[in-house]
């Protein structure tokens, strides 16, 4: 079980990367659980400064883009 | 932290290089296409008011959206060498003055956007970034935009543009320092100051050429994806004005001698919340029409730097003393620049 995390404060492009997110975990049947964090002080605690940000197992994977599909997927299926 | 799907170097070069050649060739022919379109696939009757309408649009969409395309492109790739982080790095303890250069400056190439305002001003807070150096960069960063500078070259020429950098750059400067010396720190919302990190900036991963080139045209497909409805709105309003609305239309209203035009323009402005994409083009035609460069340059400023939106954000972490010290510096800042542009033109 891994735990993702999306952290933004509610702007488009966090909606898009949970919304993307959600659909790879699922076509690729991965077991995760996947939490948005929408409070500046938590999302601070990540050293993020530009939203979103994907935080794989509490480790910032990227942050400030939407990656593609098929990255993101890379990323989650060689955990 | 990367990952992007490596591809081959060279054929990435070659794409780009070829790219650019075509570019060049469409940029360089665009007069004449221009003209066949209009005198012979449309037929339109040279010298009325509708073909010199059609003619305006037809010319100055495709070169704005060229100018648009090739800047973004290579803006984007130079944006990849500076991350907020990075900046954060540079601007860390620097004094007033030094550091108000230095942030207004980064406020230009570093990314970012508004929805990511309030971390970014959190993060700065956070690793000892002075809140005037600070504000410096929150400033210079929308003022100075990149489709703002292109709109501006590709509407109204090289000086123009340039006199937008760079008096954006020294309101950014001052209005930062001023904040500085003022000692606001009493007006950011105490929580501010307890929010902490715990993770370290990691080292970054070296990124190759075509990884950056694949962020610049991410960031092509991005911006030219939420402005190209503005700047043809922005371009067929200004087409349509070109050819109908009678020359000096505006000169009673926002003209040379009209003293109260520029604080006029400022306020309106603050409201207003276009991005710069359809601000530059409608501009063009009110300076057309008769109104003076300083009034139209005050008037793009206040719409582009002081938005109303950005500023409810900001609420979150500073209390309203300070946006209001804000709002005031900088548009006394815009006003300035916009007599001073009155009075030189």
């Amino acid at each position: 079980m891994i735990e993702i995390k999306i952290l933004g404060t509610g702007c488009p492009k966090c909606k898009a990367l949970e919304k993307l997110t959600r659909i790879v975990v699922e076509k690729a049947a991965i077991e995760a659980n996947i939490t948005k964090v929408e409070n500046i002080a938590d999302i601070m605690r990540y050293n993020v400064m530009v939203t979103p940000a994907l935080v794989i197992n509490e480790k910032v994977i990227f942050k400030g883009r939407i990656p593609t599909m098929n990255e993101l997927q890379q990323i989650l299926t060689s955990l | 932290m990367t990952h992007y799907v490596h591809k081959n170097n060279n054929l990435l070069i070659a794409l780009v290089t070829g790219g650019v050649i075509v570019w060049l060739v469409i940029y360089h022919f665009l007069q004449p296409m221009t003209d066949w379109f209009v005198d012979s696939l449309l037929g339109m009757t040279q010298g009325t008011k509708l073909t010199d309408a059609v003619r305006f649009f037809v010319f100055e969409y495709p070169k704005v959206m060229l100018l648009l395309l090739l800047i973004i492109f290579f803006v984007g790739i130079i944006r990849t060498f500076f991350t907020p982080e990075r900046t954060r790095k540079a601007l860390e303890g620097r004094r007033t003055f030094t550091g108000n250069v230095m942030a207004s400056l980064l406020g230009i190439v570093t990314p970012f956007c508004s929805c990511s305002a309030i971390p970014l001003f959190l993060g700065f807070v956070e690793s000892g970034v002075p809140l005037g150096v600070t504000f410096s960069f929150l400033i210079a960063s929308p003022m100075i935009n990149e489709v703002a500078i292109i709109l501006l070259y590709g509407l109204f020429g090289w000086k123009t543009a340039l006199i937008y950098v760079s008096t954006g750059l020294i309101i950014a400067m001052i209005a930062g320092a001023i904040i500085g010396v003022l000692k606001l720190e009493k007006w950011v919302e105490p929580w501010v100051f307890e929010v902490h990190s715990e993770q370290q900036d990691e080292a970054e991963e070296r990124i190759c050429f075509s990884a950056r080139a694949q962020m610049g045209w991410s960031a092509v497909k991005e911006i030219i994806g939420k402005v190209w409805i503005y700047v043809a709105l922005g371009i067929a309003i200004g087409a349509g004005a070109h050819g109908y609305v009678p020359q000096g239309f505006m000169v009673s209203l926002m003209g040379n001698n009209t003293w109260y035009s520029v604080p006029l323009s400022v306020l309106i402005g603050i409201p207003l919340y276009s991005n710069a994409a359809g601000i530059v083009p409608i501009v063009s035609v009110l300076i057309e029409k008769g109104a003076s460069l300083g009034t139209s340059l005050a008037f793009m400023m206040s719409v582009i730097a002081l938005s109303l939106p950005e500023m409810i954000i900001l609420r979150k972490v500073l209390k309203l003393p300070l946006i209001m010290t804000f709002v005031g510096v900088v548009g006394i800042g815009i006003m300035i620049v916009g007599y001073l542009f009155n009075w030189i033109f």
